[in-house]
């Protein structure tokens, strides 16, 4: 999200304390990755240790296919280098 | 009005004695000289049952002020103290209590910083933690420390404010000298002062949470909203003072000012020597050599309007600075009056700065009338020989 679509000082609650639960959803950490973890579904075994593995929960499965969660994957790249059949590349974000 | 109570207290005392009358529901706090005696003093409260407040003894003046941001952000009244070293251990959670807008209200009994060690006043403890985002008053006497901790708990739990909130008090001419006080009556205090109403406040049933990291595309709107909660204090402190004035028939303001008009200088000051800057401009004016003093009760947030409006007809000033900002031009009040002068475009106007006191060292008044003398001087030549000195330091 772009700097200036974000609320300003007026209307966030005050002294950065977070008034309700759940507000992690509405933060795009995905914002911060510099390489974007790209799956082969042909070469994928469905093992999921990508889905095990990964920090930030970004792995979402169903019928043992995964895909990636890109609004909060940061990124770090531990899915590609945990993949036993390197199903998985990290390619720059454009 | 009521008839008024009369006690026989010290500085420290009745800065306990107030915060007692204010129901706080906590304090924690950690035994420092010259501040040891309102610590001691509110835990014979505690201990003998006249306040029904949680004390929690600690190991440093970090954990106080650590468990005073806790305990305000459960919506608890909360007050403590502290001086010198103190503040400056608690200087990483001044900052915190103010970013998380706790309305704590403390006592900072002004002492000098080792080293070399020292016990005795001067103000470099408060202006080390100038800029940590709390409300400053300075207070000339044990009456003023009384006056305004009560004041000062209606000004920083203002829904408009929620900043904590210094009341700085003279290490040992304030806090260690026995003077006779006029206090309210307790239900005076309760009926000024109502119990804290809290905006958020940690509540299980109502889960929030405090202290996220917040990086940068948000910390700076949480600055800016500090910012604009110093220019709501600026204005509730006006209210406050009027409403305090109804209950009490003294008047306090951002600005106590002496013998301002006619005259075409002035000495400018915080904390117990505005006393007897006023003593040695009475015996001028005997005289004929008129000299004002502007005594600033507000320190944070700057009165720079307000300063402006006393000293607008005037030629020359002299800043008094009790302490010392090491290769700095002048010392920080200096620096703050010579900023509101030339946003006002007032550079006509001479200013001097005389840095005193450090360390305890009295100020006598004859170099308070050699001060004057130069301050009179700089009004009649328009120039300034001398922009900063030390006064009464040996060579």
């Amino acid at each position: 999200m772009s700097r200036d679509e974000l609320p300003g000082w007026r209307s966030i609650a005050i002294g950065s304390v977070i008034p309700e639960p759940a507000t992690a959803r509405k933060y795009r950490t995905g914002d911060w990755r510099v390489f974007r973890p790209v799956i082969d579904l042909d070469k994928c075994i469905g093992c999921l240790l990508c889905w095990i593995y990964c920090p930030d929960a970004s792995i979402q499965q169903s019928d043992r296919k995964v895909k990636v969660d890109y609004d909060y994957c940061k990124g770090c790249g531990i899915c590609a280098e945990e993949c036993p059949v390197k199903a998985i590349a990290m390619v720059e974000e454009a | 009005m009521e008839k008024m109570k009369v006690v026989g207290l010290s500085g420290d005392q009745i800065a306990a004695y107030a915060a007692k009358q204010c129901r706080v529901d906590v304090v924690s706090a950690y035994p420092i000289t010259p501040q040891t005696i309102i610590v001691e003093e509110y835990s014979n409260y505690v201990a003998n049952g006249e306040v029904d407040t949680e004390f929690i003894c600690v190991e440093s003046e970090h954990s106080a002020m650590s468990a005073c941001i806790g305990a305000s952000l459960t919506g608890a009244r909360v007050f403590t103290a502290t001086s010198s070293q103190g503040l400056a251990l608690m200087h990483e959670m001044l900052y915190i209590a103010s970013g998380l807008r706790c309305p704590i209200v403390m006592c900072v009994v002004n002492r000098a910083l080792s080293a070399p060690i020292n016990i005795h006043c001067d103000h470099s403890d408060m202006m080390g933690s100038r800029d940590c985002g709390w409300i400053q008053v300075f207070a000339e006497n044990a009456q003023e420390v009384y006056d305004w901790v009560i004041q000062a708990f209606k000004i920083a739990e203002d829904r408009e404010v929620l900043l904590p909130m210094a009341v700085n008090l003279d290490g040992f001419t304030i806090s260690h000298a026995l003077e006779d006080i006029r206090v309210l009556e307790d239900g005076a205090v309760d009926e000024f002062l109502p119990e804290r109403e809290a905006v958020y406040r940690l509540d299980p049933d109502n889960p929030i949470l405090v202290g996220p990291l917040v990086l940068p595309d948000y910390y700076f709107e949480f600055k800016v909203q500090q910012e604009e909660a110093m220019r709501k204090a600026a204005e509730k402190i006006g209210e406050v003072t009027r409403e305090y004035y109804e209950y009490s028939s003294r008047k306090y303001a951002p600005i106590d000012p002496f013998n301002v008009e006619g005259a075409n200088t002035a000495l400018i000051a915080m904390g117990s020597t505005a006393g007897m800057l006023r003593t040695v401009a009475r015996q001028l004016e005997r005289e004929g050599k008129r000299v004002a003093v502007i005594k600033l009760w507000l320190y944070r947030p700057f009165p720079g309007d307000e300063l402006i409006k006393l000293v607008e007809d005037m030629e020359s000033l002299i800043v008094l600075d009790r302490t010392l900002s090491f290769g700095a031009p002048v010392g920080p009040l200096c620096s703050d009056v010579i900023a509101a002068l030339y946003n006002a475009g007032r550079c006509d106007i001479r200013v001097a700065n005389a840095v005193y006191g450090l360390g305890g060292r009295d100020l006598t008044p004859a170099e308070v009338e050699e001060l004057s003398m130069k301050a009179l001087k700089m009004a009649e030549t328009k120039m300034v020989d001398k922009r900063m000195e030390f006064i009464g330091v040996r060579e």
